[in-house]
């Protein structure tokens, strides 16, 4: 049945008529300030939406009820009258025990869930006194080399309650298994940890470039985590389906919205294949994670899109049953990218609005952005006004107050449907690839990005797109922002503290352990077990994931253009 | 007398991968009539000074996000001066707070640019600031 | 020092600025040539070509790997298409090859193909000298993959291996652009079993219609694989770096083989520089010289056509003061 009766249509049709000769009389006397108007992604925006806009929608199979397919409108029955979104603020920096400080305050100030940064041989799976690793001990996130590490990282957070969100990839499967480790040490059963890690590889071949083995096992090792949450950890989210980094890297909405859910489709494709397991047995714990980025209604429509897709691609392509298969629960970050080092104090207006597109879109977890992040690590003072920007949000400016309150607005709906069906064209090209592996290994998504990013760029620097303090309205005096340093001392203590652990341990057990693991490599086997082994049996993040490199090889960045 | 063309060596030196930047640049670079031999993220100091001798490139682009700029664009420059490749100029970008400016400018980058620079001010700054006349 | 022995010694940055000093047409480069002719000849020339993406790069780093295993030298020359728009060029191809990044017995470079027409640029060929003499093993030459500059590849290589994808219209695009009488061996790349039989079968039906002199009736054929199934790919990776060196023994062996490639490649060097030495001086004096600008009018009104203007400048060249009509 049509959204609009036949004589709505009729009338509306004749007064958008009437509309455009009296614009095009306007227009002669009073021109419009550009030419083109489009989202930051470039897609033309109309002056003005009308019925017709909407005209092929079908009420119940594209919109609906929220809590129900197509879940346009979101996943829960109630919206956020339950509950907020969870307030999860990203951070991490120096030594565990800094991190672990910085979370105590963050708890008391009204966060509702921890999210750690990790520095970047972390990140890559070194440990800290790999010549790989000088320079950036702690600068950009915790350093964790062994188990001992995070137990201090861990101090007195209340792990059967808390839920602990964890940015790491290439070497999930070694920080998961000490996150574990820590938790059977405390005596909490694995069935109560809740939280999430990242472990989303396809992305980082597309966009990030934090990478160890190539595409495929890194696929494989995803859908052992994927495996092992579904049988023993059943509040773990072992994947976080991230198309954030995708949009930092300079694509735009509909890429990310596109290689994150092809993405997405790659992963329970490979773990059905791979593991033989059943669609719903393991999709209700897929998590996802956007950007929400300054275009604030393209941004709420690509959330909203993102939600009516999943849950279109899990009943349709993979014949899932059970409805929280067809939810798509996502986290959001506001966009980094999207920051002026210059006039920095607007950041905070930037971060607000993109904050309120993410809660218009629905989410179910948030982290504002913090205004010197673009200079350098958050300060205190600056991660408190990010987090009061959410509750301002959630507390004061009744944005939460009733369900996707745009929902049903000619212009929402039409360009909802518009980045939706860009996205399928993309998937479209993709699969017609041969999946998003093959995708990559042309440097597919990667030349789209580029060119993407390269485009804006020439807009920023032609004037054609504003970035307010960067290229108009530029000042010469600029309030200094106090910048957050980490001491390059940092990274001698951890190197002393790592080598004091490899003298203390037994090293035959550490040595066994890692035989262990890789053997699970090589058979195919779950590599959890062994994984968790490891870590208590003292071996470090850096000789686990020297294991996955010498099994599977190393991937390099083929830097193509 | 022609010009000889600018070649430029453009590298991520350390673990980070926050690579559109560095890439934007490259295709601006290539725009403007250089020549960008361009290798990548995680690169070593001395993967980056090989290359640049072996490249024999006028200027090395290094970009850093994840603040480990002062130990790997100081190395850098090091390794290049220890091997015959101190007349090769090097720049940085990145994340990069502005007190640490001048810890670089002392350690031999010439020029730093931060987010915010338009693409143009830095080619400008190449054409100003490399020779392109030939060698005869 | 003097520069030829740098050269010999390995100094890799002025074997590079002699290879740009090539590349920017810096007349002296070409003196030192002559210097460092008499220390070439000695390294094996082999040509790796086929489409964009085809992963060329990936299989000479990993080639490169194989002949440091043998305790051999390596150059690599790496051609890359210049942006008709800018002339500016992303030279990306060496990031292919980092894990050698720091072996000297390894030196890598890449070239801007500068919009050299229907062929090599002379760069290239006077680059490879100087990549022999300084006592590589091997010079690996990759080349920009597409159109005749692929074909021309077999004007400088000993051996030229031709990596093709399957799916990727490659069968046609082989006899399309030549590419089947100049491939030494075929690398069928980024394969599975499949589709690599069945692109094996079509390559061999279309060989058995020519064998050109320079190769054993018909030529090899290495299957790669998919470079994420790592055993399978090392295999074929070994297979192509065999049969790069039984090329090699087989030219080496086969007298009345090596001759004629060896002619078919000095030919072709001296036709190049023998343009070069001819157009250069012509073409310089055309803008300074008077004479020769009034020969240039004669073009202009019609006077005289092209092809009678060319002789008559080569005459005026070899009698810089007198008449070209007395001659």
């Amino acid at each position: 049945m049509p959204y609009f009766s036949n004589e709505t249509r009729k009338r509306s049709k004749m007064m958008t008529a009437e509309w455009e000769q009296r614009v095009q009389d306007f227009l002669d006397e009073h021109p419009d300030q550009k030419p083109l108007w489009t989202t930051i992604s470039g897609v033309d925006v109309k002056r003005l939406y009308t019925p017709d806009d909407i005209d092929e929608l079908t009420y119940e199979n594209d919109i609906g009820v929220p809590g129900s397919f197509p879940y346009l409108r979101g996943n829960h029955t109630t919206g956020y009258r339950s509950k907020y979104w969870t307030f999860r603020m990203f951070s991490g920096m120096g030594s565990a025990e800094d991190t672990n400080k910085r979370w105590h305050m963050l708890l008391r100030e009204g966060q509702t869930g921890l999210s750690t940064a990790f520095d970047f041989p972390t990140l890559m799976g070194y440990d800290t006194d790999h010549p790989k690793a000088r320079g950036e001990c702690g600068k950009c996130g915790v350093a964790i080399d062994t188990l001992e590490d995070f137990m201090a990282l861990m101090k007195d957070i209340p792990m059967d309650r808390a839920t602990t969100s964890m940015t790491i990839n290439p070497p999930a499967t070694a920080i998961w298994a000490m996150y574990c480790a820590v938790a059977e040490k405390r005596g909490v059963p694995l069935s109560r940890i809740g939280g999430t890690i990242q472990n989303d590889m396809l992305k980082e071949f597309i966009a990030q470039k934090t990478f160890m083995c190539p595409p495929a096992p890194s696929v494989r090792l995803i859908s052992d985590t994927i495996e092992f949450a579904a049988q023993h950890v059943p509040r773990w989210n072992p994947i976080s389906i991230s198309g954030y980094h995708i949009r930092e890297a300079g694509s735009t909405a509909v890429q990310e919205l596109a290689f994150t859910l092809r993405d997405g489709i790659e992963y329970v494709q490979d773990v059905i294949e791979r593991k033989g397991m059943d669609v719903d047995s393991f999709a209700p714990r897929l998590s996802f994670f956007f950007n929400a980025h300054i275009d604030f209604f393209e941004e709420i429509c690509k959330l909203r899109a993102a939600r009516r897709m999943w849950s279109r691609i899990m009943k349709e392509r993979f014949k899932a049953k059970n409805p929280r298969s067809c939810w798509m629960r996502f986290h959001t970050q506001t966009a980094g990218c999207s920051l002026t080092a210059q006039q920095p104090y607007n950041n905070v207006v930037r971060t607000a609005i993109e904050a309120l597109a993410a809660v218009l879109g629905g989410t179910q977890s948030l982290h504002t952005n913090s205004l010197d992040e673009v200079l350098c690590l958050p300060s205190e003072h600056a991660v408190e006004i990010a987090l009061r920007t959410q509750q301002i949000i959630a507390e004061e400016s009744g944005a939460a107050n009733t369900i996707d309150p745009l929902g049903g607005a000619y212009f929402i709906e039409s360009l909802t449907n518009e980045l939706e069906e860009k996205a399928w064209q993309y998937i479209q090209t993709i699969d017609d690839a041969g999946g998003m592996i093959q995708a990559i290994e042309k440097g597919y998504p990667q030349m789209e990005i580029a060119k993407a990013s390269y485009d804006f760029q020439r807009q920023i620097d032609s004037q054609e797109k504003v970035m307010v303090g960067v290229n108009k309205y530029k000042t010469s005096n600029e309030l200094a922002v106090p910048l957050v340093e980490i001491d390059d001392r940092i990274e001698e203590e951890q190197i002393k503290r790592l080598q004091e652990f490899r003298r203390k341990r037994n090293s035959r057990g550490a040595a066994r352990s890692l035989e262990s693991l890789r053997e699970a490599c090589k058979t195919g086997e779950n590599v959890m077990p062994c994984c968790i082994e490891a870590v208590k049996s003292h071996a470090t993040l850096g000789e686990i994931c020297d294991v996955y490199r010498d099994v599977f090889g190393e991937y390099a960045d083929p830097g193509l253009f | 007398m022609t010009e000889r063309k600018i070649r430029i060596l453009l590298a991520k030196p350390g673990l980070d991968g926050h690579d559109r930047g560095i890439r934007v640049l490259a295709c601006a670079f290539r725009d403007a009539g250089f020549e960008v031999i361009y290798t990548g993220c995680h690169q070593t100091p001395e993967q980056i000074a090989n290359t640049a001798l072996q490249e024999d490139v006028d200027l090395v682009g290094l970009s850093c996000l994840s603040g480990a700029h002062r130990y790997l664009f100081a190395k850098v420059v090091e390794l290049l001066r220890e091997s015959g490749g101190e007349d090769i100029k090097v720049i940085g970008g990145g994340i990069i707070p502005e007190h640490d400016f001048t810890v670089l400018r002392d350690a031999g980058i010439q020029a730093v640019f931060t987010p915010g620079s338009t693409l143009d001010s830095i080619v400008q700054w190449v054409r100003d600031n490399v020779k392109t006349s030939k060698r005869q | 020092m003097d520069l030829i022995e740098k050269i010999k010694n390995r100094d890799f940055r002025t074997a590079s600025r002699l290879i740009r000093d090539f590349e920017d047409d810096v007349s002296s480069a070409r003196d030192i040539l002559k210097d460092i002719y008499p220390h070439t000849g000695k390294a094996h020339i082999v040509g790796i070509t086929g489409m964009p993406g085809a992963g060329k790069s990936t299989i000479i780093g990993e080639l490169i790997r194989r002949y440091r295993i043998d305790n051999k030298r390596v150059g690599a020359l790496l051609v890359d298409p210049t942006s008709p728009f800018s002339g500016g060029a992303i030279l990306g191809d060496r990031i292919r090859m980092q894990r050698h990044f720091e072996d000297s017995n390894v030196f890598i470079r890449s070239l801007a193909a500068r919009g050299a027409l229907g062929g090599l640029s002379r760069a290239v060929g006077d680059s490879i000298h100087v990549l022999d003499a300084m006592g590589n093993d091997a010079v690996i030459i990759e080349t920009v993959g597409t159109g005749q500059q692929e074909v021309d590849i077999v004007n400088y290589a000993h051996t030229v291996a031709v990596v093709l994808v399957p799916g990727m219209g490659d069968d046609v695009q082989v006899m399309k652009a030549g590419l089947l009488e100049i491939a030494d061996i075929f690398v069928i790349n980024k394969a599975d079993d499949d589709s690599a039989r069945k692109l094996r079968l079509s390559l061999m039906s279309l060989v058995d219609s020519g064998s050109p002199i320079r190769r054993p009736v018909k030529p090899l054929i290495a299957a790669v694989g998919n470079i994420s199934n790592n055993e399978l790919y090392n295999q074929g990776l070994d297979q192509l770096y065999r049969h790069i060196n039984a090329h090699r023994n087989y030219t080496l062996e086969n007298k009345e083989c090596l001759s004629a490639m060896l002619e078919k490649k000095l030919f072709h060097e001296l036709d190049q520089a023998l343009k070069y030495v001819i157009t250069e001086d012509i073409m310089k004096s055309i803008a300074e010289r008077e004479d020769c600008r009034r020969e240039i009018h004669k073009l202009r009104t019609r006077e005289l056509d092209p092809y009678s203007i060319a002789r008559r400048l080569i005459k005026i060249m070899q009698h810089p003061s007198g008449n070209p009509n007395q001659s």
